[in-house]
């Protein structure tokens, strides 16, 4: 590396004085184009009733944003997005190993066909099913229920796939190892290929929580009032109340941003492999 | 690239497993334990792929079945479904409101497709390298791709505020342009929303085209540095043709995304001002939950749905093709 040849068009490595204040100028607009309406967002939310039409009017830092926001149940609602993406994600992790242990680590009938069926469900996503499955939601009771939330996410064939792609590559030795041993499956699964999966599970992870964290419609076909909203539902709602200024509309879309913001830098490492591991099979 | 690569080292993998399989069974008789095994070894797998099944079939391939069948009918709450074979899809395609939000949805899910992948190559060309400084950059653009498309919207309704001192029309005041009513006005509407589809696709498309790139082989670089190659010619010349990969899986993503778009629209203008923005999507949802028109919708969510599947059996054959012709 360094030697020039590090990258295709070698922007980044240029040096002197000039190319100094050119990738200067261009990173930060970069940075001001992708990253400042949302720091923005962060200022706003904690100054003084913002005038609506700039996010970056002076008024002066204070909490009133939030307190009023709490006033209007976002806790509530942060709660219910809580509830959600925790028992979502558990959910969707346990499906999606044990759906992918079978899938890369046994032979039997019609797998071919199990496999295809996962595979086609990423093309019927919520928005495709909305109008039956608000009927089927409602037929099951979920409606009105956080768990209406939680249990159709709770198999996600993206999770699938990356589980079994890795699972796929943990050496059968190991495996027949354990089995001679005189191991059952369950054993096998639990002591032998679970632990060697680690790093899988930081990728589903990550990408389970950032997934679950941005339903949007789903929720909205679950809810039947606002006791059951999530903070992204809410936001809505919190915009066309005339009685809430936009600072508290900031506040709130600050703390649904949040989570998946610091959940993405902390896992950022995970989040790009599975960038790349997932999508190529998709 | 990894992904390649993860692929490559599970076909190795697996003929040594075959082999290991289909290894002559032991001349004695086998022990009463491992029959006991090869007995649950026959039901484990489907007991271990039991819960994803369950949760596909109740919420994925059951709704698929009511959405054809509610289709083919007229839906009648209380005094039963009338079938009314293919009428409501005839309906679908003479509607002016249908036709016009299938038009806005193709406009749309080219426009976003088209302009992430072009303004995301050129981010991953930008911001490609080792240096620390270019990850903290790489990490910022990036940031709008994990944030909730509820707040995306929220902060953009801000952004595009039309007044003349709205943020965005301040930036376009600095180059005597605007002040422009976006998402206000329906000569503006539908290009605003796509502005926000970019913003938030290109990161994405950004990321995976860096995957592509950390793969190209830096010699081919050097050797075209060598026969005085200018760097346009290397990029042409070596860097996209080993990038064929990386534009198979964006346009793969963009088949399966590109026509659902829901959310961004129904929290930035709902379909409006007067219909300019309103895709199939949103007029599914308006007409199936808030007019009752349960079959006509389910009508339009099976078109959805085909036009899906015809779009990504299309790439994938463009994709075999190609690999062919490289093979």
């Amino acid at each position: 590396m360094g030697n020039g040849f590090d990258s295709a068009l070698g922007f980044g490595a240029r040096r002197g004085p000039l190319a100094l204040l050119v990738k200067t100028i261009v990173y930060g607009l970069l940075v001001v184009v992708f990253a400042g309406p949302l720091i923005a967002l962060m200022f706003g939310a904690f100054t003084k009733v913002p005038d609506p039409t700039s996010l970056f009017s002076a008024g002066g830092f204070t909490l009133e944003n939030f307190t009023r926001a709490f006033d209007r149940g976002v806790l509530g609602y942060l709660a219910n997005s809580f509830i959600v993406v925790g028992g979502g994600l558990l959910l969707q992790i346990a499906v999606s190993i044990s759906a992918a242990y079978s899938l890369a680590r046994k032979r039997f009938p019609l797998m071919k066909l199990v496999f295809l069926l996962v595979l086609s469900t990423m093309m019927l996503p919520e928005e495709v099913l909305a109008i039956p499955l608000s009927l089927v939601l409602s037929e099951f009771e979920l409606t009105g229920s956080l768990l209406g939330m939680i249990i159709p996410v709770g198999a996600w064939a993206f999770s699938i796939l990356v589980m079994t792609e890795f699972m796929k590559e943990i050496p059968v030795e190991l495996e027949e190892a354990a089995r001679l041993d005189g191991a059952g499956d369950l054993r096998v699964f639990w002591s032998v290929v679970l632990p060697l999966c680690r790093p899988a599970l930081g990728v589903i992870g990550i990408f389970g929580f950032t997934m679950i964290w941005d339903q949007y419609l789903l929720p909205l076909l679950v809810a039947t009032d606002a006791q059951q909203f999530t903070l992204p539902l809410a936001l809505r709602t919190l915009r066309s109340d005339e009685e809430v200024g936009v600072g508290v509309l900031l506040a709130a879309a600050l703390l649904a941003l949040l989570p998946s913001v610091l959940a993405f830098i902390a896992m950022q490492r995970q989040f790009m492999r599975g960038l790349t591991s997932g999508a190529v099979k998709g | 690239m990894q992904a390649t690569g993860s692929g490559a080292t599970a076909t190795a993998v697996r003929p040594g497993r075959r082999a290991g399989q289909s290894a002559p069974p032991p001349a004695t008789a086998p022990r009463p334990r491992r029959r006991r095994f090869d007995l649950t070894g026959a039901l484990s797998p489907w007991l271990f792929l039991a819960p994803a099944l369950a949760i596909f079939a109740l919420f994925k391939f059951w709704p698929m079945a009511q959405a054809v069948q509610m289709s083919l009918h007229e839906v009648r709450p209380y005094l039963g479904d009338r079938w009314v074979g293919l009428d409501n899809y005839a309906q679908v395609f003479v509607d002016e409101n249908f036709l016009a939000a299938i038009g806005h949805t193709v406009v749309l899910a080219v426009g976003q497709t088209g302009g992430s992948i072009l303004l995301g190559m050129a981010l991953a060309l930008l911001l490609e390298g080792s240096a620390k400084h270019l990850w903290v950059v790489r990490t910022a653009v990036f940031l709008p791709t994990v944030v909730a498309m509820a707040v995306v919207a929220e902060v953009w309704r801000i952004m595009y505020y039309p007044a003349p001192d709205g943020a965005v029309n301040s930036v376009l005041g600095w180059f005597g342009l605007g002040p422009s009513q976006f998402l206000n006005s329906e000569d503006t509407s539908l290009w605003s929303v796509m502005g926000v589809g970019i913003w938030r696709g290109a990161p994405y498309d950004m990321m995976i085209f860096l995957a592509g790139l950390a793969g190209v082989d830096r010699n081919l670089y050097e050797a075209a540095a060598v026969d005085g190659a200018s760097v346009w010619r290397r990029i042409w010349h070596v860097t996209f043709p080993a990038l064929r990969p990386v534009f198979a899986i964006l346009f793969t993503l963009a088949a399966i995304r590109g026509l659902r778009v829901f959310t961004e629209i129904f929290l930035l203008t709902n379909g409006g001002p007067n219909g300019s923005t309103e895709v199939m999507m949103t007029l599914i949802y308006k007409l199936g939950l808030e007019r009752g028109e349960l079959g006509i919708a389910a009508a339009g969510s099976m078109l959805l749905l085909a036009a899906t599947v015809l779009l990504t059996l299309v790439v994938r054959l463009a994709r075999a093709r190609a690999e062919k012709k490289v093979a």
